[in-house]
């Protein structure tokens, strides 16, 4: 079978998503090392790499349409280019919350520590490897393991819940936490959402793969 | 919608070479069927085995049934030329009679003696030319010859012919394959203006064509119907992986 011309552009439409799949991941794991470490340096560049990110967002939004307009993609063609262009702001929008995180390190570092680092580092690595493995059933066209993912999103949400209890007390027993307090639960809001947009990266795969819209659909 | 046209377990034979094989079809009424697949596929001749016009080529063989409203076209109590009033064509290269733009339109209506006079004459003609929205355009040179027309314009003209007879199917045969894109516009919309009132089949090599104005369509390969579906379906997650082939140029 000869290599059709849209072929070449989708090749190079997925390899750009999976380029900014990894480098949003990287910043995530970065952003909770800086914070976990105390490393104001590493957060500094998570927080300056976040325009790097930007831009192959924007990149990936340009080759969609031109795709989309000269190429007019149907069926899975038209599919996969559908979800590129709906997953590329979702991987932007984690790098933002990543960018966040460090921005919340560079505070936090600045002052004792209130208490120690555990269930956050929790939820970041449930974050990071639902990330990953869903970039992983996008590349393989895996629906059984995007939908595998999306249940994963309730053990964040649990932890969330539990990191939520932990820092009210903390901030009710002692008020002179309180800042530190509220910049670490807006770390944990930062991962919970994490959660929430890997979801959304799950489920345009199952649309890619099965044709199947199940968002806004209750699940087991 | 009902079934306007039913065609079942159909062969198609030119002498000994088999063109269709058994093919099974609903077209609903009032909807736009779009039909597609590769050049040879036999969708041209499907086309034209819907008003007979295969009559005339010697040697042709129908096995299967056609039915239109219930009734059998291929039944010898069929009159061949009321069909083609009731089915009416459009083809590929537009076809005016070498007569004025009125007369072309009011050829069909004499011959078939549908009109009491000359007013209604004329009110039919302005109603078809209206109908194929070509009346603002020609309604001061009427008794011009039709040759004077853009090649968009003969194309709608021919379709206003078409009308003029009052059918109930019209088939086209790549109405727009030969027009620039402003006419290949014009021609796609009163195809969808056509479908309020009329039964629409239409063969198109264009893709986005078949995409933009039909219904539903139906996807053939070597005389066989692959898949017929919802256009929308068929463009976004058809069933048969021969069409998605097709569709996304896999294959020509």
């Amino acid at each position: 079978m000869e290599t059709r011309i849209i072929d070449k552009k989708l090749d190079v439409l997925r390899d750009k998503l999976l380029l900014l799949g990894g480098t949003t991941e990287k910043a995530v794991y970065l952003a909770m090392r800086s914070l976990t470490e105390r490393d104001s340096e590493l957060a500094q560049k998570v927080i300056k790499d976040d325009k790097i990110i930007n831009k192959m967002e924007l990149e990936i939004d340009q080759l969609s349409v031109q795709i989309l307009a000269l190429q007019q993609p149907a069926a899975h063609d038209l599919r996969f280019v559908i979800s590129v262009a709906k997953i590329t702001p979702v991987l932007e929008r984690i790098a933002d919350h990543a960018a966040n995180i460090a921005e919340a390190a560079l505070v936090l570092n600045n002052e004792p520590q209130i208490t120690p680092y555990v269930e956050l580092p929790k939820m970041a690595e449930i974050a990071g490897e639902m990330l990953q493995s869903a970039l992983d059933a996008f590349t393989s066209e895996d629906a059984e393991a995007s939908k595998a993912v999306i249940k994963r999103d309730k053990d964040i949400d649990k932890a969330y819940n539990r990191v939520f209890d932990k820092l009210l007390s903390l901030m009710l027993d002692n008020p002179a936490v309180t800042t530190g307090a509220a910049h670490l639960l807006f770390v944990a809001k930062h991962l919970e959402r994490i959660g929430d947009y890997v979801k959304d990266i799950c489920e345009m795969n199952v649309y890619l793969t099965e044709a199947a819209f199940i968002k806004h659909k209750k699940r087991k | 919608m009902g079934t306007k046209i039913s065609i079942s377990h159909l062969n198609f034979f030119y002498g000994k070479s088999q063109a269709l094989f058994d093919i099974s079809l609903k077209i609903p009424e009032q909807e736009v069927m779009a039909f597609v697949g590769p050049s040879g596929c036999g969708k041209s001749t499907f086309l034209r085995v819907l008003n007979r016009m295969n009559d005339t080529i010697p040697n042709v063989r129908v096995e299967g049934k056609v039915k239109i409203d219930g009734n059998d076209i291929y039944s010898p109590k069929t009159d061949v030329v009321s069909l083609r009033r009731r089915v009416g064509m459009v083809f590929q290269k537009s076809n005016p009679f070498p007569k004025s733009i009125f007369e072309n339109v009011a050829y069909g209506i004499r011959i078939n003696r549908m009109h009491s006079g000359k007013p209604d004459l004329e009110a039919r003609v302005e109603k078809a030319l209206k109908d194929a929205a070509l009346w603002d355009e020609v309604k001061d040179r009427l008794g011009t010859s039709a040759f004077g027309l853009s090649g968009g314009q003969q194309q709608r003209l021919c379709i206003a012919r078409a009308l003029a007879v009052r059918p109930e199917v019209i088939l086209m045969d790549e109405p727009a394959s030969a027009l620039d894109p402003i006419a290949t516009q014009k021609i796609e919309e009163l195809v969808v203006q056509l479908k309020k009132k009329y039964t629409i089949a239409i063969v198109t090599h264009n893709m986005q064509q078949a995409a933009r104005i039909s219904d539903k369509t139906a996807f053939f390969m070597l005389g066989k119907l692959i898949e017929v579906n919802p256009t929308e379906k068929m463009f976004t997650n058809p069933d048969d992986k021969l069409t998605e082939d097709y569709i996304t140029g896999r294959f020509g």
